[in-house]
């Protein structure tokens, strides 16, 4: 049986193919979870502010990427802006470029939500003691607000990492999408190949949504004790 | 006590809130070493005069001058100014995230650029001298409402400013934890410390302030000596403010337990008795000297 799995893998370019899909899926998460992560915070402190235009349009992006599907998102910036002004961007740079869209959007209320539920004294004292504005977002608001914002950042990184294999509708082959081709390719001569397959995926996800999962009650506990 | 010169002018001082105008034209003279008791009823302005005197809040109108330097200036530098002016608040307000210790640490370290080792020995005399030294490590939420008030108050003091404004700092604490915190403030009086302090105790009022000032409605009504103010309010507003704070009416020993105001009476005398014996536990702890 072992046998089955390990010539499942070994067939052809198989392995090479599973990790180039990794390869894919690992790009797009970390690239575009810490691009939210820094367009994010910025955009979370405008939403969090005092200039009301700005806070509407904001307001209105969010809503926007909220209600549209991802995947009409990557339809729209890569089939429709190709055919009307002539751009041809990659598939993985518009893949990119949508998740950031739709992470830094997230992020940016998740960053408004634990600024906004900070008790309003806690900006009077940070002042009162002398601290420059600089010192009181720095040493006061935002180490407080990361400790709200963890779990909403930590649900939306997994959220986002399992979101992915939307991509392979660009043509892009993630690495979901690459296990789906093998079985399909080894599933007569192996019938227990989508076991084998699937089985891997599934731990690889594991490997990568777990530690994060660990990480994050790691400094929950720290932060508690 | 002998007063220093003045250290603190107000001015025909205006602040509004949109329409709404919170303080008309206050004026005010606080001389070096007093300390002012503001009283009023809720809504006045007492919590706005103070927060206008470190630029929490912009003013409309009037000065204000503060050892000479005008805060009113719209030039000036706070971060600096700040410093000489310690404010603490009715609300917890010590910052979550940190220690007791870290709390105390924060302004000197960050503001005031002391080196750590410096700074950790200003740290030390004052959490010692309101006996919280052994509870430095403590977060917030760790500490009871009165000790957190406590290392709130060393806090700003630690930045040794030169006048101290303290809001309602008991006003959220337990009636048992009262005592603990006043009797930081009345330590720090016969220091000598400039304080204006906005209070709804009474009692403590009347011990500690060198002078009283009842505001009303953005305005100062009463500017007097506590005997004078206590006893024989000039105004009628003033009085009819003391009378809220009057008890012994409302008794009705030859039927005990009837109505539910001499519940009431009952309850108040029990909290004293808390009180009471809190002193007991408290001369155990260091005293401020
Ligand atoms: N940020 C604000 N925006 C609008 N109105 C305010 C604001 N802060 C205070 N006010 C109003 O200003 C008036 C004075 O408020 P202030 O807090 O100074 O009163 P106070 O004398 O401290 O009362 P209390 O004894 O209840 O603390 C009140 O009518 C209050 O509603
Ligand atoms: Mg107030």
């Amino acid at each position: 049986m072992l046998d089955s799995a390990l010539s499942v893998f070994r067939m052809g370019r198989n392995m090479a193919r599973l990790m180039e899909g990794l390869g894919v899926t690992l790009e797009i998460s970390v690239v575009a979870v810490g691009l939210s992560l820094i367009f994010g915070v910025p955009l979370g402190l405008m939403m969090a502010g005092s200039n009301r235009p700005l806070k509407w349009l904001l307001r209105g992006y969010l809503e926007f990427v909220r209600v549209m599907p991802i995947l009409a998102l990557l339809f729209i910036f890569y089939y429709s802006l190709s055919k009307f002004w002539n751009i041809n961007l990659s598939a993985l740079t518009v893949s990119i470029f949508v998740f950031t869209l739709w992470g830094a959007a997230e992020m940016g209320d998740l960053v408004r939500g634990a600024v906004t539920s900070l008790p309003r004294h806690q900006w009077d004292s940070a002042r009162a003691l002398g601290l420059s504005e600089g010192q009181v977002s720095f040493r006061v608001i935002i180490p407080q607000a990361i400790r709200r914002l963890l779990p909403g950042v930590i649900n939306l990184t997994t959220r986002m990492i399992k979101t992915t294999p939307f991509v392979f509708f660009i043509n892009l082959p993630d690495l979901l999408k690459v296990g789906q081709q093998i079985v399909e390719v080894s599933g007569l001569r192996y019938p227990l190949a989508s076991v084998w397959v699937y089985g891997f995926i599934f731990i690889i996800y594991f490997v990568i949504c777990y530690p994060i999962s660990l990480f994050s009650r790691y400094l929950e506990r720290r932060w508690a004790s | 006590m002998s007063l220093g010169p003045d250290i603190l002018k107000i001015k025909d001082l205006k602040k509004n809130f949109g329409s709404l105008a919170v303080l008309k034209g206050l004026t005010l003279t606080v001389r070096q070493g007093e300390v002012l008791v503001i009283i009023g009823p809720s809504g006045c302005g007492k919590s706005t005069l103070l927060r206008c005197l470190n630029g929490l809040e912009p003013v409309q109108g009037g000065q204000i001058i503060f050892g000479g330097q005008y805060l009113t200036d719209p030039h000036i530098n706070w971060s600096r100014t700040r410093q000489r002016i310690g404010m603490v608040f009715q609300n917890y307000e010590l910052f979550p995230h940190l220690t007791a210790l870290d709390n105390v640490l924060l302004g000197l370290i960050r503001v005031q650029k002391r080196s750590k080792t410096e700074a950790l020995a200003i740290a030390e005399r004052w959490l010692t001298r309101v006996g919280l030294w052994d509870r430095r490590g403590s977060f917030p939420r760790q500490l009871s409402g009165g000790q957190k008030q406590r290392v709130a108050i060393v806090r700003a003091l630690a930045l040794e400013p030169e006048i101290m404004l303290f809001d309602e700092v008991t006003a959220s604490l337990d009636p048992e934890m009262v005592r603990e915190v006043l009797d930081v403030i009345v330590n720090l009086a016969k220091d000598g410390r400039t304080m204006l302090i906005v209070t709804h105790e009474m009692a403590f009022a009347k011990a500690v302030a060198d002078r009283v000032i009842f505001m009303d409605e953005g305005l100062i009504v009463e500017d007097a000596k506590p005997e004078v103010f206590f006893e024989n309010p000039a105004t009628e507003r003033a009085r009819r403010f003391l009378n809220i704070f009057q008890f012994s009416d409302i008794h009705k020993p030859q039927e005990p337990s009837a109505s539910p105001l001499a519940k009431e009476a009952q309850d108040v005398k029990e909290s004293n008795d808390a009180k009471e014996s809190n002193d007991a536990k408290d001369s155990k702890e260091p005293e401020l000297s």
